[in-house]
Order: C-alpha cells, then structure tokens, then sequence
C-alpha cells in the first residue's frame, strides 16, 4: 500500500541561468549529473520513493532533451492509468525572458483542480538530494502551515530569487530576504516548497489576476505575516548546482563514498532512463583509480579522480585527472586532460593537452571537437 | 484482437539445466546471468525482436518464478505489444486431467491454441541456452525459398568436435537425409544449433500424430524430426555464421563470459545495429577505489571495487574489497569478496559471501593432476569463511566454515 496525500509539481527550467554553459542546449532538469542521471531524476525519484502517483512537469524553453528523457515516464513507474506524469508546458510564450513561479503556477491550475490529492509538493531541479518527502509532508500537516520551506544552512548559492531566512524556535519563518547578501553561513531556501493545494490556486490565481510572478518576493516576503510559513531543514545531505564550478565539484564529490551512501540509499533508489549497453569493459592498459563509471563506458587510458558517464570512450595512452566526462565524449590516444568538463558527445582528437583548475574547470561544449 | 503473424517463435525455456548444477538449483537455465548485465534468454528474445517477430511464447516449466518476473511484461525488449507480445506459457490443467510438459514437442502440441490465435505460416522453435545473434528473418527467407517443411539452422564445427554434437548429413543441397546424434565417425561437420523453422501445417499435423504415438518420448530431437524425415518431408541445414555456444555446462558458461574479453572473437554486445536487450537493475555507476587494479575485464552498474581484478566478468552489485585479487572468473550480482581474499577460475553465483583471506578456485598450472582441474563454482546466497579454501572443480552449495577446505567431491 504506498499513498501519499501530495502531488508533485517540478520546475524544470527554474535556474537555467545558472549553469549557463550547459543549459545552452538543455533545462536545468536534463542537465546530466553522476554517471548516468539527470537533474530531474532525484527529483522525481524522490517523489515516487514517497509514494506520489502523480507528477507534473512544468517546462518553458529548451524542453526537447527533457522531453526525450521522461518518455513516457515508465522508468520512474510514472505510466499510470489513473495519474501518472503530466507535461504541462508553457503557453504563454510572449515572455521568452525569465520568469516566476507564479505565472508558471497559474497556468497549471485547471492540472491542480483535477487532482484528488490535498497537497502540492513543489520542487525546482537544482538541488541534488535524495530527501524522504514524508516527515516534512507530515509537519506540514501537523502543523497546519500554509507553506512550508524546505531549507537547507551553508553558504548561500549564487542563485536569483533564492530566499534567505530566519526561523524562531518553532521553526517558523520570521525574516525572509531574497538574494544573497553575504559569504556568511544562513539558512537558505532550496526550492521546495509543500503547500495545501486549495491555498496554491487560491494564490496563484490571484497572483494572476494582479500581474504577480515572483512566488518568493510577491507571496512569501511580501505576506510574511499574513501567512503562515514554516520552515523545514532538511536533513539529508544536499549538493546545490549554481554555477559550472559548483556543478563541477558535486558530480566529483560523488567519489566519496560517504556522499554516494546518502545519495543513493537502499531504500530509495534513483531512477533514469534506461539505455541498452554493455557493462563498461576495461582494457589491457587500463589504469582507472578513484573514479566513478557508468555503463556502455570503454576505458583503456588512465583514469583518475573522474566521473565518466554511459557510453565514454578512453583510448590507450590518454590521461584524464579531475574531469566530468559526459555521455558518449570520445577521448582519444595521447590526451591528457585535467579538470575539464566535456559536454555530450565531444571528441578530443589525438594528442589533446586541456588543463583547467579546481576552482575554475575547462567547459567544452556538446559535439565540440577538440 | 490478436494480429495475425507470419512467424511466431516459441522458446523452450522449461529444462532444468541440469549440467549447470549449483547454478541452477533455484532458477531456469534461461535465467542464469551472463555477460555482465544479461541473462541467457535476452539473446533469442532480443534476437526475435531484432528480426522482426512480434510474438513469442515462452515455455516454462521449472523454477520459472525468477524467469517469469525477469520477462514480466516483456517491456525491456520490446515485446509489451498490442495483440502480440511475449507470453509466458506454463502448463495448465484441462478438463481430461493434467500434464507437465513431457518433451520438448509435447511442450509445443500444449500450446497449438496460443500459436492459432495469430494464424501464422511458420512457427521458430528456439531453446534458451545458447548465447548467439542471429537474424531469424534470414533464415526464414532460406526456408520460404526452398518451400521447406522445417529448416534446422546449423553451425559448421571443426571435425574433431563434431563427435558432440547432433549431427545432420545433408546433400549438396542442403537437403538433410540423415540425423547423426553424438557420432563416433562424423560424416559431416554440420552440427544442430537447436533452431527449428517449421511450416505451421506440416508441425502442426506431426505434432498430433507424435502425440498419439504412445512409444514416442515427444522429443523434437528424437521423434519429431526423424518421423518427418522417414515421411520424405523437405528438410534444410541453414548454414549460419558467427560466433554461437552452448552454455549447458559449467566450463562452457565460463568459457562464453571470458569469450567476450577475447578480441578475435566475433560477439560485439555493443553493435547498435543488433542491440541485446535486457531488464536493467536501478544502481549508480560503479566505483573503481585508490589502489584498485582492473584490467581486461567486463564491471556492471553498482558496485564498488577496491581490489585487483583482471579477465573477468562482474555483474551489477558486486563488492571487491583492497588487497583481494578476482582473475579469470565470472561473479554474478551481489556478490561480496573479502579483503584478501582470491578468487581464480571460478563462477560465484549471486549474493556470496567470500571470507577474508579465502581462496577459490585453483588456476590450471596449480594443478599437479590436470583431470582433477575444473572451474569452481559457489552457488548463490552462500558464504564461504574467512580463510576458507575452494578447490578446483568443487561446486559449494552449503556454507564453508572458516578455514575448511572444500574439495572436488564434496
């Protein structure tokens, strides 16, 4: 028996600008992440692992790649009869620029209104987590919030519109600031949000009526007080994606093996698309240390301190240290390559020499040749 | 409802493999892991797919939970269709009483019902222990040119092997006039690969005839095709090309896993003209540790190696921690090797347990009397103790306490 009171709601484009390099050709949610996933993965894992049926997918722009990964949304056990996974694009498509969440969320009200359930739970992409949605569905419930914030304490990403809060002893927020304003450690918002689905409509369709955008600074900064909002830390160990360099360090940090336990648990496996390769087959001269490699890979180079993803080809005598490698890059003999980041399908031809820093890897676009 | 096929394979997947032993105590031989990440029957499922045949049963018969589950709706290969599909077929109850499958053509004539509902001219008789890509619509296309009644696919085998093999004489033609089974002077070298076409109409009539025969055994092998033959009906060898092997035993399963490292062997898992498919388990890439050692070697999703391995294949799942050494051997899902441990020329099966410091398997030069020298092989689920060792050709069904010794006959 597996029910849950929420359904799901994934911005799928919120924070495209952050990662500007990769999301040229893709959305936040397609952007590629750990050897074989994508952004919206944990996210829609994280819904499914908590027993949510029902899950939509709110795009704008860029959609085609994502579009092609959910398919039909059968590998998340998202192609249902009753619910399922509900693509629910922009139409509005006068404002190509960036826009709210608001405006977003009006659109979709006839998808709430045909929803059973009670609650919304509203997630955006760019946090890498695998949170148990359950105890903080069921403080929403207990404490009769109208939203609650899932929050996270660190140093604050460089995102736009990313609230900034203050919570009392109760955990309910008492200040909210929208941007970061300091290098300092504060509680931050994470762009998950659970709220009651009658509330969200009520809100979102006044927020139309009035020309609002900004769910963060037109509801939550704005009705403080008015509203009750509450906030929930999140236990479990998140990864924020904001830049190249930050996304860049996440997918590395995968070699720890502490980071993998608290991404991947048993109990809440992380779901993809599923792709028909072969395991990854290691070669004569392979010589792979600390690294992580996903299936359809063929490594006969060195390898190490890497993320490699499905489909990698590492010749014999190419050297990688400290590089994420996407899908089918094909690396070829005598290259040596440090802290760089390949973008699908790239070829580095023989005899390549790239060196990027820790703090500030090389980016090499999709299908560049190098 | 159901679409009308011009050819429906049916795959006997009911044997017990008998020869595979500790491996198959708990599943089918179609379900036995191979490769890495598949398992025996993905090769003729994903060869129908990749051929163009939408309909195929799949005879069931012993231990089929596990083999059921993996073909589950068929998806992962294409085969959840509209009116056509995948279709598990076990043996029922009727009204005059109930019967196991008794032969290989009995397991047919059970089912001549679910091959009528698609009306087809030819039906593709497949077996689920071989590993092979082969393009059945080829086949079909020799067998629908000579106007034959049954076309048996057929592999050119050197001579000094022949005498394994079942055996067909054949004219210049093609036309078969002999079935040779294991002979000790071969006079040909065209052994059976076990793949049947036959034209529904001709099977269908010999099949109830065969069934009525109460001295038949209602083997393909041994009844059907020799009475089809002595009728003078038109039988074809259709010679195949390319890599094909046998998994029935112990040493041939190992054999065709390490085939796969062999660069001059012709089985390219990765052609995407010619996809094997297979139902994917849901685990992060692997992880390769500081100090960890692989070479020439196949590693599947999810599992984590800090050891040495070379020339061997490991499945999803499978934990080799520092200071142990895997070589020359298949480990199938699951399974755990211990700091220290070795394991050389052996199949451990899923989810075992390999103690620190343990040793299983012997390599061949270890070995004073090469007789005695065999793959070990650990079946699933069992432990074996820290310090513990494994010898050639044993094959551990039950726990190994800490610092036993298992031999060949134990």
């Amino acid at each position: 028996m597996r029910n849950c009171a929420a359904v799901g709601l994934i911005f799928a484009n919120m924070h495209d600008e952050a990662v500007r390099e990769c999301t040229a050709v893709r959305s936040m949610g397609s952007l590629l992440f750990g050897g074989r996933y994508r952004l919206i993965d944990f996210v829609l894992s994280n819904m499914v692992n908590a027993g949510i049926t029902k899950v939509g997918v709110i795009t704008k722009t860029n959609n085609q790649s994502l579009m092609d990964h959910l398919g039909s949304g059968k590998a998340w056990d998202l192609s249902r009869k009753n619910a399922g996974l509900y693509f629910l694009p922009s139409y509005n498509s006068d404002d190509a620029l960036y826009q709210g969440r608001l405006s977003s969320l009006a659109e979709v009200i006839p998808f709430l209104r045909r929803s059973k359930e009670d609650y919304v739970i509203l997630s955006d992409c760019h946090m890498v987590s695998s949170i148990d949605y359950a105890p903080m569905l069921q403080a929403h419930i207990e404490n009769e919030a109208d939203v609650t914030v899932a929050c996270c304490r660190g140093a604050v990403p460089h995102l736009t519109d990313i609230p900034v809060m203050q919570l009392n002893e109760e955990g309910r927020v008492t200040d909210l600031l929208i941007g970061r304003l300091s290098d300092d450690e504060a509680t931050y918002g994470v762009g998950i949000y659970i709220v009651r689905k009658d509330w969200l409509i009520r809100v979102a369709s006044e927020a139309a009526a009035r020309n609002l955008q900004h769910f963060e600074r037109d509801i939550l900064q704005k009705h403080l007080h008015e509203f009750y909002i509450q906030g929930y830390v999140v236990p479990e160990l998140m990864l924020p994606i904001y830049s190249l360099e930050s996304y860049f360090r996440a997918n590395l940090s995968m070699l720890d093996g502490e980071v993998r336990q608290q991404l991947f648990p048993k109990s809440r496996p992380v779901y993809t698309k599923l792709r028909d390769c072969t395991s990854v087959r290691y070669g004569l001269h392979a010589h792979v240390t600390n690294s992580l490699v996903a299936d359809g890979a063929k490594v006969d180079g060195t390898v190490k301190n890497c993320v490699l993803f499905r489909g990698v080809n590492v010749s014999r005598d190419a050297v990688l240290e400290n590089c994420v490698v996407m899908q089918d890059v094909t690396i070829t003999g005598q290259c040596a390559l440090t802290n760089v980041v390949a973008d699908k399908n790239a070829v580095f031809r023989e005899g390549c020499v790239l060196h990027g820093t820790d703090s500030y890897p090389v980016y090499i676009a999709k299908n560049a040749i190098v | 409802m159901f679409r009308k096929q011009e050819c429906v394979a049916m795959l006997l997947a009911g044997g017990q493999g008998s020869r595979l032993y500790a491996l198959t105590r708990r599943i089918a031989k179609p379900a036995v892991p191979y490769g890495g990440k598949y398992r025996i029957i993905d090769f003729p499922l994903s060869n129908c797919v990749n051929s163009g045949i939408e309909t195929v049963g799949v005879l069931t018969q012993y231990q089929p939970l596990e083999l059921n589950d993996y073909i589950g709706s068929g998806q992962p290969w294409d085969l959840d269709r509209m009116g056509a599909g995948v279709h598990v077929l076990p043996p029922y109850q009727r009204n005059k009483g109930a019967d196991w499958y008794k032969g290989t053509a009995n397991a047919i004539y059970q089912n001549i019902d679910f091959i009528e509902r698609y009306d087809p001219e030819y039906v593709l008789v497949l077996s689920g222990d071989h590993i092979y890509k082969m393009d059945y619509s080829k086949m079909l296309a020799a067998h629908k040119e000579k106007g034959a009644a049954c076309t048996i696919a057929v592999l050119d085998v050197p001579k000094e092997e022949a005498s394994r093999f079942g055996i067909l004489n054949t004219r210049e033609d093609d036309s078969i006039y002999e079935f040779d089974e294991k002979p000790a002077v071969p006079k040909s070298t065209l052994a059976s690969m076990g793949i049947y076409i036959f034209t529904w109409d001709k099977l269908r009539q010999y099949l109830i005839a065969d069934e009525k025969n109460p001295a038949s055994k209602n083997d393909f092998g041994k009844n059907v095709l020799p009475a089809m033959l002595d009728a003078g009906e038109s039988m074809f060898a259709y010679r195949f090309e390319g890599y094909w092997k046998d998994v029935g035993t112990i040493d041939s399963l190992w054999e065709a896993n390490l085939d796969l490292l062999n660069p001059k062997i012709q089985l390219d898992l990765a052609d995407p003209d010619w996809k094997i498919y297979s139902r994917n388990p849901c685990m992060p890439p692997h992880y390769l540790a500081p100090g960890s050692e692989v070479q020439n070697s196949y590693i599947a999703e999810g599992g984590s190696i800090s050891g040495k391995v070379e020339a061997s294949v490991i499945f999803a799942g499978v934990t080799i921690e520092e200071g142990s050494e895997v070589v020359d051997s298949i480990l199938m899902p699951g399974t755990v090797v211990r700091k220290g441990a070795l394991v050389q020329y052996a199949i451990l099966a899923e989810n075992c347990d390999i103690g620190e410091n343990a040793i299983v398997g012997e390599s061949p030069e270890q070995c004073q009397d090469l007789t005695k020298w065999g793959v070990a092989v650990v079946a699933s689920g069992v432990r074996v103790g820290a310090g513990a060792r494994v010898q050639a050709k044993a094959m551990v069904e039950k726990d190994v306490e800490e610092q036993e010794e298992v031999g060949a006959h134990a």
